[in-house]
C-alpha cells in the first residue's frame, strides 16, 4: 500500500509510515536549489569524490560508471561536490540557479 | 483454566493489593518486551514493584532506566516501532514532560500501554489526586480508560493490550487510576491465573515493524500539508473503531474473569430523576450515596464513565431516560470555559440528542480534597431543587471548597 494519485485517507498507510524502500526517487527535490553545480567534462579527472560525497545521489554516471554530470531533478544545490572536487581539477563550480536565464 | 470454575479461582486468587501493585501484577502476567521507567509520585511504587519482578526473573522484560519521562515514552515509542510490546507508567508532572511524545505515540499509531496514576499538576506543589494530568490529553488520540478501584486498575491494564494491538485500532491506551486513593490503598481484589491472562493477551505480532529485515519500512517521515490531514483523519477513524473493540475485548475478558465491563456503568438510573456522572474512585462514593438516597425513597442514580476516550456520549444519554436534572462531576477544571471538561462533553451530547434537562457542573477533589458520601448527598439535595424548578441556577459549583 502506498500513496498514489487519487489516494484518500482510507487507503494510505497509517501513521505516515512508508512501507516500500526507494520511494525517495519519486520525490524530485531539484526545485529547492538557489545555487547549482556546473560540471566541466574537460577538467574532470574522474576521481569520483563528488559521487562519493553527494548526499542525494545526484551525480550522474554513464554506462562505464564514469562521472557524466549532475542530475538536476534531485540535486538540492548543497555545494558539497564543488567543495570536494580537488583544487587541481576544479571541475565543478557553483553558480546562481538563475544564471543564464 | 480447564475444569476450574470461575468461583473457585476467585477464592483461590483473592488477594489484598494496592492499585499500584495490582497494575504491576497485570504487567507481570502480560510479560511485555520493554518497560522504560522514571519515578514520580504516586506512580513510583508501580514500576518499583515491576522492577522487582524483572530483577527476580519473573518476567523477560528489558527494563530501561531513563533520565526523564520524555525519554521514558520516547524509548517506548522506539521499542514499539521496532516491534516490541512496550509499557511505561507515570503521573502528573512526569506526564506533562512526556507531552511531545504523547502525541507522537498516537500519531505513529503505536499500541503502547501506559498507566497514568492521576495526580494534580503543579503549581502550587501538590502530589495528591485530581484528573488535571490526563484530562489534558483527551484530544491527543490516546484511548483512555478510568478505573474505580484496584480491581479495575488490574482488569483495565490487562484489557488495554488487546485493545491497543487490535488491527482495527493500533492506538496507544492509557489506563488511569486515582493517586493514593487507589494507588496506595490496599484493597481486596481477584486476580486471574497467569496462564489464562497470557492466553488472553496472546503473543504480540505486529504487521509492520522496523526490525523486520524482510520488509524495510520508514516510521515517522516528514508529513507536510499534503498528507498530515489524511493521517489525522485515520486517527479519528481508529478511535471510532476502538469503541466496538473495547466492548468485544471486555466480553472475552469476562470469560476468564467473571467480571463484565462496558464503556459506562449505569447504576440505578432506569427510573432516576436525578443522575450524577462521575469517573475514577469517586464513582464508588457516588454509588454508595445513591443507595443511601434510594433507601430514603429518592429516585437518584449514577453513571460511571470507564471509557473516557473514545467518549461514550450516546451511552451516557441513553442511560438516563427519566432524568430531570443531571450533575456532572469533574476532578479537573476547564479554565476559561467554566466547570469541568466532562460536564461540557456530556452537555454537548445532550444537546445533540435533544435532551432539554438542566445540567450542573460540580468540580470536586482538586489536589486530593476529600469527597464523602455526605458531600454527594448534599449535591443530590441541591439537584432536587434544580429538578423541581427546572432552573440551573449557578451552573459551575464546587464541592467541599471553602466558600
Amino acid at each position: 500500500m502506498k500513496i498514489r494519485q487519487g489516494s484518500t485517507w482510507r487507503d494510505v498507510p497509517i501513521g505516515g509510515n512508508i512501507l516500500e524502500p526507494g520511494t525517495s526517487t519519486e520525490y524530485e527535490t531539484g526545485s529547492w536549489r538557489s545555487q547549482k553545480p556546473v560540471w566541466d567534462a574537460e577538467k574532470c579527472t574522474q576521481c569520483n569524490r563528488c559521487w562519493l560525497f553527494c548526499p542525494d545521489m545526484a551525480i550522474r554516471l554513464d554506462e562505464e560508471k564514469k562521472i557524466a554530470g549532475i542530475n538536476y531533478n534531485y540535486c538540492k544545490g548543497c555545494g558539497l561536490c564543488a567543495k570536494v572536487c580537488p583544487d587541481k581539477a576544479k571541475a565543478i563550480t557553483m553558480v546562481s540557479e538563475t544564471e543564464g536565464e | 483454566m480447564a475444569g476450574v470454575a470461575v468461583e473457585d479461582r476467585k477464592t483461590a486468587l483473592r488477594v489484598a493489593l494496592t492499585g499500584n501493585d495490582a497494575a504491576a501484577e497485570a504487567f507481570r502476567q502480560v510479560n511485555p518486551d520493554i518497560a522504560a521507567v522514571f519515578p514520580i509520585t504516586p506512580q513510583t511504587e508501580l514500576m518499583h514493584k515491576f522492577a522487582e519482578f524483572v530483577a527476580n526473573g519473573k518476567v523477560g522484560t528489558d527494563l530501561v532506566n531513563v533520565e526523564s519521562e520524555h525519554s521514558a515514552l520516547s524509548a517506548v515509542v522506539g521499542a514499539s516501532a521496532a516491534g516490541a510490546r512496550a509499557i511505561t507508567a507515570t503521573s502528573a508532572a512526569g506526564f506533562a514532560l512526556m507531552w511531545e511524545v504523547v502525541y507522537i505515540a498516537a500519531g505513529l499509531r503505536l499500541p503502547i500501554v501506559m498507566v497514568v496514576v492521576n495526580r494534580a499538576i503543579n503549581a502550587p506543589l501538590n502530589i495528591h489526586c485530581d484528573h488535571t494530568d490526563t484530562m489534558g490529553a483527551r484530544d491527543s488520540g490516546w484511548i483512555q480508560l478510568f478505573s474505580e478501584n484496584a480491581q479495575e486498575a488490574y482488569d483495565n491494564t490487562i484489557q488495554a493490550f488487546r485493545i491497543a494491538e487490535h488491527s482495527d485500532v493500533l492506538l496507544p491506551v492509557m489506563v488511569t487510576f486515582d493517586g493514593f486513593i487507589i494507588s496506595h490503598t490496599q484493597e481486596t481484589l481477584d486476580l486471574i491465573e497467569d496462564e489464562p491472562v497470557r492466553r488472553f493477551v496472546g503473543e504480540y505480532r505486529p504487521e509492520h515493524y522496523l526490525l523486520n529485515a524482510k520488509e524495510p519500512i520508514m516510521v515517522g517521515p516528514i508529513d507536510l500539508p499534503d498528507w498530515l490531514f489524511e493521517h489525522k483523519r485515520q486517527n479519528v477513524e481508529a478511535g471510532a473503531r476502538s469503541s466496538g473493540v473495547i466492548l468485544d475485548v471486555a466480553k472475552e475478558f469476562e470469560k476468564i474473569s467473571g467480571r463484565s465491563y462496558g464503556h459506562i456503568e449505569a447504576y440505578r438510573t432506569e427510573d432516576a430523576e436525578i443522575v450524577a456522572v462521575a469517573l475514577g474512585s469517586t464513582a464508588g462514593t457516588v454509588k454508595e450515596a445513591v443507595d443511601v438516597a434510594r433507601e430514603a425513597g429518592r429516585k437518584v442514580g449514577a453513571i460511571k464513565i470507564r471509557t473516557y476516550r473514545p467518549f461514550p456520549g450516546n451511552e451516557i444519554i441513553d442511560a438516563m431516560p427519566k432524568a430531570k436534572a443531571v450533575a456532572v462531576m469533574d476532578r479537573s477544571i476547564a479554565y476559561g470555559l467554566g466547570g469541568g471538561p466532562v460536564f461540557h462533553e456530556v452537555r454537548s451530547y445532550a444537546y445533540e440528542r435533544g435532551m432539554k434537562v438542566p445540567m450542573v457542573s460540580y468540580v470536586y477533589g482538586i489536589g486530593g480534597r476529600d469527597i464523602s458520601t455526605d458531600h454527594v448527598a448534599a449535591m443530590f439535595d441541591e439537584m432536587a431543587k434544580v429538578a423541581s424548578t427546572g432552573e440551573v441556577g449557578v451552573r459551575d459549583r464546587y464541592i467541599n471548597l471553602r466558600d
